[in-house]
Formats: C-alpha cells, sequence, structure tokens
C-alpha cells in the first residue's frame, strides 16, 4: 500500500465526486419528457421518429403494472432477438473468421446473459463471436439493458416524489430517451477516446505476425473432437509444436467497451476482458474505465435528490455507498499487496504482491482498486482474474456481490436496490422508536415492506440454493478449475455474479456446460425480474400515497445517523445471509494459506 | 323464477362480459407492447448498432489509424507484432516476456486469457518454483536471489506486453554478455523502453519487451 496508490485513490475520489452533480443535472433532463438538452437539434428527430414508428398511444403514462409488463416484453423480445443472431451468425455478414452458430444452450445462456445485464462469459469473445453478434446482438443490450436500468430507477424515484398518483411514466420513452439522450453521445466520445490510448476498432479478419523468434512449445495432443488424449496414467499426451506466427485477434472495439463500461454491463470484447491490452491498453484507459463504471450510479444519488427535493438525501445515500467502496477498497488492496505467502516462500520477491492473473502496466493497487469497482456495480468486467486473488482479496469482489451491488451499483439497478435498503433502513428503526416508520413523509406501510422483502428474498435464496445444488452435483464439481474450499468458491462466485447480474467470474470454472449455461441462466432472470416487478410495485403503491408535510418529528434521512443506518441495514441483511458460506470458501482458504502448508 | 335469481344472473353476465372485455384490451395492450418492443429494437438497432460503431470506425481510422488497427509493427513489409501485445522469446540475447497462460501455447493473441489457478493451487506452486529455478539458472543469478513476481506468474491477459523493471535489470547482464554490448548501455535501453507510471502517476511502470528487443536487434545491425 504505497504513496503512489493513496494518490491514485485520492484522484480517483476527486474524479467521481466532480461528475456526480454535473450528470446528475443533465440525468433530470433526460429523464424528463419535455426535458431540453442541448443536443435537441440532432437527436429530436431521432426521438420523434422512434415514437411514431413505436405508436403514439404507446407513449403516454403508465401504472406500475403496465410498467412492470412492458419492460418484460422488451428483454423478452430482446432475448429472442439476440439468441436468433448467435444462432444464425454464420449466415449473418461480418464474419471474417466464419464463426459457426453458438450452441443452443450457449446461446441462451448469453442472450440471457446480454439481456439482464449481467454479461457473464461462457464464450471466449475471440474465438466463437463473429463482429456482428458482438456489434449488434451483444451491444444492442449492452445499451438498452442499461436503458432499462435506469428507466426503472427513475420510475421509484417519481414514484416516492409524487403525490396521489398511479402513473410512473413511460417505459417506451425513457428508455428511448435514455439511450439517445445519455447513453449515446457519452459514448462516442469515450469510444474516441479509447481509441487514442491503443484500442483498436476495425472490422478486419485477424492480423497474422511472424515471430521475430520462432520457437517450440509442449501442448496437450487433441484428438479430432477437440478432446485431450490420455495416457494410461491419466495424464495428458505431450507433443511438440512449432509456433512461428501469432494470429492477433481484431474487430470494433472501442464502440462496445465504452457502452460496457458505462452500462456497467462488463462483457469483454474479448475473453480476457480489460486486463487485454487492445481492450484496456494503458493506466489512463484503465482509470477512466473505472470512473466510467461508477458515474452514472453516482450521479443517480445526485438525481434522487434533486427529484425528492432533498438534496442531502441524494448525498447521504451516496455516503452511505461511499463508505462501502471505500472500506472494500482498501481491504483487496491490502490484501492483494500482501502477496502469496507460499509463492515467496518458493523464492518470490514478495514486495511486488500477488501477481498471478495481474497486469504489469495496472499493478496491485489498480488491480485491486477495479475488482472492488466492479463488483460493486454490476458491471463485472476484469483487469486482473480474481480466480487468482489471496483468499481475502477474493472475498471483497465477492461479499460486494452479496451486499445486492448497492455500493454504487449497476446503472439505475444499483439505485433502485438501495432505496429498497433505505425503506428497510427506515422500517428497522421505526420499530426501533416505535414509531409508524416514513419516508420522505409517507407512510411505510405492510405492503411496501412485503415487496421489499422479496426483492431481498428472492435473489438470496435462489443464490444460496443454486449454489448448494451445484456444489453438491456432479456436474457442478465437473468443471473446477481449483479444488479444495476455493472450488467452492468458484461455484459460489458463479451463482452470486449471475443472481447479482454482474458477470466477472472466478473464471478457472468451466461453466460451458449445458447445466451450468441453464441454471446460470436462470439465475440471471431471477436476480434481474424479481427484482424489478417488486421494485416497481413498491413505486407504484408509494406513488399512490400523499406525502404529509415535513415537521420536527419526522424521520430524517439525512445525516450521519441516516447514512449508518443504511450501511448497517445493507451489511446485516449481507452479513447475516452470506457470513455461513463465505467461512467455508475464503475464510477458512485464508487460514489454511497462514497456518498450513496445504495445497490443493 | 324469481327475479333476484334473474338479476343475478344479469349480473353474472355482466361481470363475464366486462371480464372479457377486461381481457381483450389486457391482449390489445400486450400486442401494442410487442409491437413497441420490434420498433424500438429496429430504430435504436440501426443508431446504436449501425451508426454509432461506424462513426467511431470513421473517426479512429481517420484520427488514429495505427491505434485503431491494432499497433501494428511492421518489418520488411511484413507484419511481426502488436506493441501492445507480448510474444514469446526465449533466446538469451532476448529479454524475456512473462509466462503466458493464453492458448495452449502461451501468447495466443487470438486466445487471451489468464491461469485462474487459485493461492493454494498445488499446479500455481509448481509452476512457479520451475520458473523460479529456471529464472535463477538463465540469468546465472546467485541462488536464492529473490525473484521478481511478474517474471514467475502468467498475466490475466497472458499477453501482458511489459515486465517489471526490476525483472528487466535482473535480465540485462546475460542480454549484455550475449550480444557483446555494455551492461550500462543495455540499461539505458531499458530505461528508454520504460513506459509509465503516466501523466506522472497513473499505473505501475513496464518494461515494453518487444519494442526492447526489436531496439536492440537493430542496435546490433548497425555496428
Amino acid at each position: 500500500m504505497n504513496l503512489m496508490g493513496w494518490i491514485q485513490l485520492a484522484v480517483f475520489i476527486i474524479a467521481l465526486l466532480a461528475v456526480t452533480k454535473p450528470l446528475g443535472v443533465y440525468l433530470t433532463h433526460v429523464l424528463d419528457q419535455d426535458g431540453r438538452t442541448w443536443l435537441d437539434p440532432v437527436l429530436k428527430p431521432v426521438e420523434r421518429f422512434t415514437y411514431a414508428i413505436i405508436g403514439r398511444e404507446s407513449t403516454t403514462e403508465q401504472d406500475w403494472k403496465s410498467y412492470a409488463l412492458s419492460v418484460l416484453v422488451f428483454s423478452a423480445a430482446g432475448l429472442l432477438f439476440t439468441y436468433a443472431i448467435l444462432r444464425l451468425q454464420e449466415y449473418l455478414p461480418l464474419n471474417p473468421q466464419h464463426f459457426g452458430p453458438l450452441s443452443p444452450d450457449l446461446a441462451f445462456n448469453t442472450a440471457t446473459s446480454f439481456t439482464t445485464n449481467t454479461n457473464w462469459q461462457n464464450y471466449a469473445g475471440e474465438t466463437s463471436m463473429s463482429y456482428f453478434s458482438q456489434m449488434v446482438g451483444l451491444a444492442f443490450h449492452n445499451f438498452v439493458s442499461a436503458a432499462i436500468g435506469i428507466a426503472v430507477a427513475a420510475a421509484l424515484v417519481r414514484g416516492i416524489a409524487s403525490q396521489k398518483t398511479k402513473n410512473l411514466g413511460n417505459f417506451w420513452v425513457d428508455l428511448t430517451r435514455v439511450s439517445l439522450y445519455l447513453l449515446l453521445p457519452l459514448c462516442i466520445l469515450y469510444a474516441v477516446f479509447l481509441i487514442s490510448q491503443g484500442m483498436i476498432q476495425n472490422f478486419k479478419p485477424y492480423d497474422t505476425a511472424q515471430l521475430i523468434e520462432p520457437y517450440s512449445a509442449q501442448v496437450a495432443q487433441k484428438d479430432s473432437s477437440g478432446q485431450v488424449i490420455k495416457d494410461a496414467q491419466g495424464s495428458s499426451v505431450m507433443m511438440e509444436q512449432r509456433v512461428e506466427t501469432q494470429s492477433i485477434a481484431q474487430g470494433p472495439m472501442a464502440s462496445q467497451v465504452a457502452i460496457k463500461m458505462l452500462g456497467t454491463n462488463g462483457g469483454g470484447f474479448f475473453n480476457a476482458n480489460g486486463a487485454h491490452p487492445f481492450e484496456n491498453p494503458t493506466p489512463l484507459s484503465n482509470f477512466i474505465q473505472m470512473l466510467s463504471i461508477f458515474a452514472i450510479p453516482s450521479a443517480l444519488t445526485y438525481y434522487l435528490g434533486r427529484m425528492v427535493k432533498n438534496q442531502k438525501h441524494g448525498w447521504s445515500v451516496w455516503s452511505a455507498m461511499f463508505i462501502m467502496f471505500l472500506v472494500g477498497a482498501l481491504v483487496c488492496w491490502w490484501a492483494e499487496s500482501q502477496g502469496n505467502p507460499r509463492l515467496s516462500a518458493l523464492g518470490v520477491d514478495s514486495s511486488f504482491g500477488n501477481m498471478e492473473g495481474k497486469e504489469v502496466r495496472f499493478g496491485i493497487f489498480n488491480s485491486a482498486l477495479w475488482a472492488t469497482v466492479t463488483t460493486d456495480t454490476s458491471c463485472g468486467a476484469v483487469n486482473s482474474m480474481h480466480d487468482s486473488f489471496t483468499p481475502l482479496g477474493g472475498m471483497v469482489p465477492l461479499f460486494n456481490m452479496h451486499l445486492g451491488e448497492v455500493v454504487f451499483g449497476g446503472v439505475g439497478s444499483g439505485l433502485y436496490g438501495m432505496l429498497i435498503f433505505v425503506v428497510l433502513a427506515i422500517f428497522l428503526a421505526g420499530l426501533m422508536v416505535g414509531r409508524t416508520p416514513e419516508y420522505l413523509g409517507k407512510k411505510i406501510e405492510s405492503y411496501d415492506i412485503k415487496v421489499a422483502a422479496l426483492a431481498i428474498l428472492i435473489p438470496s435464496i435462489a443464490l444460496l440454493g443454486f449454489t448448494a445444488v451445484a456444489a453438491a452435483s456432479e456436474w457442478g464439481l465437473k468443471g473446477l478449475n481449483n479444488s479444495g474450499p476455493h472450488g467452492l468458491s468458484e461455484i459460489l462466485y458463479a451463482f452470486t455474479s449471475a443472481i447479482n447480474n454482474n458477470g466477472s467470474a472466478f473464471a478457472g470454472l468451466s461453466a460451458n456446460t449445458p447445466l451450468y449455461n441453464t441454471s446460470l441462466a436462470l439465475a440471471m432472470l431471477i436476480g434481474r425480474f424479481f427484482v424489478i416487478i417488486p421494485v416497481l410495485a413498491l413505486a407504484g403503491n408509494l406513488a399512490g400515497k400523499k406525502a404529509a408535510p415535513m415537521s420536527s418529528g419526522s424521520f430524517p434521512v439525512s445525516g450521519i445517523t441516516f447514512t449508518l443506518l443504511l450501511v448497517g441495514a445493507v451489511l446485516l441483511v449481507g452479513a447475516l445471509t452470506f457470513l455461513p458460506v463465505l467461512s467455508l470458501s475464503p475464510v477458512v482458504e485464508h487460514f489454511l494459506m497462514v497456518n498450513s502448508t496445504q495445497l490443493f | 323464477m324469481d327475479s333476484k335469481m334473474i338479476r343475478s344472473d344479469a349480473r353474472v353476465a355482466e361481470r363475464s362480459i366486462s371480464s372479457r372485455k377486461a381481457e381483450e384490451m389486457g391482449i390489445k395492450a400486450l400486442l401494442e407492447m410487442v409491437r413497441a418492443s420490434l420498433a424500438v429494437i429496429v430504430v435504436l438497432g440501426i443508431v446504436l448498432c449501425g451508426v454509432y460503431p461506424l462513426v467511431v470506425f470513421g473517426i479512429g481510422q481517420l484520427g488514429f489509424p495505427d491505434k485503431a488497427n491494432g499497433s501494428l509493427v511492421q518489418q520488411d513489409g511484413k507484419t511481426i507484432g502488436s506493441r501492445l501485445i507480448a510474444q514469446n522469446f526465449t533466446g538469451k540475447e532476448y529479454f524475456h516476456p512473462r509466462p503466458s497462460a493464453a492458448g495452449d501455447v502461451g501468447y495466443d493473441a487470438s486466445s487471451s486469457g489468464g491461469s485462474n489457478l487459485g493461492p493454494l493451487s498445488q499446479k500455481l506452486s509448481d509452476q512457479v518454483k520451475e520458473r523460479i529455478e529456471a529464472y535463477i539458472s538463465e540469468n546465472s543469478l546467485a541462488p536464492g536471489t529473490k525473484v521478481p513476481a511478474d517474471a514467475v506468474t502468467a498475466s490475466g491477459s497472458g499477453l501482458d506486453p511489459h515486465i517489471s523493471i526490476a525483472n528487466a535489470e535482473l535480465q540485462a547482464a546475460r542480454v549484455a554478455r550475449e550480444r557483446g554490448m555494455p551492461v550500462e548501455e543495455i540499461k539505458n535501453y531499458i530505461r528508454q523502453y520504460t513506459e509509465g507510471p503516466q501523466l506522472g502517476f497513473l499505473g505501475d511502470p513496464g518494461v515494453n519487451v518487444l519494442s526492447l528487443n526489436l531496439a536492440l536487434n537493430t542496435a546490433g545491425s548497425k555496428k
């Protein structure tokens, strides 16, 4: 934990604060149907044209059921659209490497994964996806799944802010306006910046480089079906392979990475994601990519404050998020800086920290900070391999996701997830002081608590259920890359990531099997829509209430007490639900690492 | 039939009509949503998945053609690699990159990835032990020398173009000896091809192995 790290952390925090207000103010214009932006001259015609095609009657105010149904119908249509592209990519254009179709289960998993803003990758981009599949099949969802998240968050905020109405706004309008006025212009600037750092943006076939120094390597022999051939002792049959060229994958990457980060999607253009030198060429591209993950979620807290006319409330929610972010980042950074004592004992200089799975240009600090940021949110892009983190360093991303990704969180999903905890925190406070809980003048009643509880309980139960089944099944254990407690971590991480729509992985797990593809896809759907529906139900119910005028007896929703109460509610739920399973995986692994010499 | 019955029958009929009506309206609303979905897929699809990437492509190819095409290095009209992508060097006269887990043979720039081995992995431990021994012997270091972590661990991408300065300096004597160049001159080259921290504070410094080796080859051929 050196000085350079502290300076970079300080600059990161300052930059985050600097973008929060301007972007938050801009959001209030984008999320207002009649809002004006300086992009109107260019984009207003496109917006009008979109409504004309959608049908004018579809752009009127909706109640929560209609809003929720629109989200579901649109997501289903988008899922089918992408599934079809992935299955038919050999007949579609822009496929210079002539990739065949994805298997049905992998295509289902991938289409679900992008529809739900998860971007879990059971495929490797550069070995299976055509440029068309990336640019249309996947990037489409990078935009619209982000826009859906923001739209749902806006609907909830409208429900909180409005009085005695059924209406939450219109989904199609929100979707269109967020895509056109917020995501598109930012992405154009951002993508050009990324190219200036060395990111690729082209449509050419993969390049073949003639190596300066050809060499021979030992590789495992494979049969015609691609299975590794084993000898009688069960070890792989090796053969010598002469390597004279290097195939360098290409593609339209910058346009996709911009929205991948800004929309907290995280699906890498290439397998190694943000660790790949093309996908994250410089420390500056790395810094801006981390900032862009947090930018919109952070700005949404400002939007919240503006809309409920209580800016202090917005900042208090921001502060609660910030505290949890900072603690996670420091723990992860510290753990990774310590290095791996087992490797130090073999003669590795421990002052470098744990470098397995990390890039030199980012070093320990930027790898740890990224791992924290990407799992605080629903991003899931990685610039280092979490599977190779130290036990405690790897537990930070895992636990971040267990908290429900409410530490800034995904675009929109972070805010609506956190507002669920706000309702819960206020309810708990109400119980403690024996008063009817109220949020910004609105009484929190039985129905509100029930739907809030559903939004927390359903994903948690599904997460632990799927993990337990996989950990006790042959199909679940077969894909493990590591055994012992780390094996359980791999399975736990997979379902945690899927349920919370994160998409990062302990990537050693070979989850491209029919049962993993299907169960993870189901987990993603549950984690996305069984949160969105209760959230919109809560929004609809709150919208119908009349807010009592604020008085000295009103429950304060700003200030240190409220912030700590909110942090407490999040940590309490997360810890009570997940500490038992965490103690069987990273925690026990940590103690084995420092107190024994056992290897797995 | 008493009148009460009739009234209740009528009410039942009324209710079934109104529920049928509601159902029809529900189906109509649903169909409208399907239509709206398709419309959004077409319109936003064209803007976000067609116009947007092509605009970025155009700006990139005009403004940064070298970078947008992969920062490729050409020699005698042939592509010999990318400045951003590690390639393997095993010869004694070259600096060696970090170990790689990309693809079957390593350094496969069309199959990126890390080892994903956990901290208590037997396999990782075996690999690192073997790499430490090889590193110490090929660089003729004193037994027991602490080896920089990046020299014996695989990067996340398997294509990390950099090695740490400490790693490069431990290899300098070997390269100098093999090339018949003074160590100080080699160290100058290392400094010249050290990248970062960017803007003075971002990221960790690293030595670009491909650029450094190419520069050494050029220097050698001039003599």
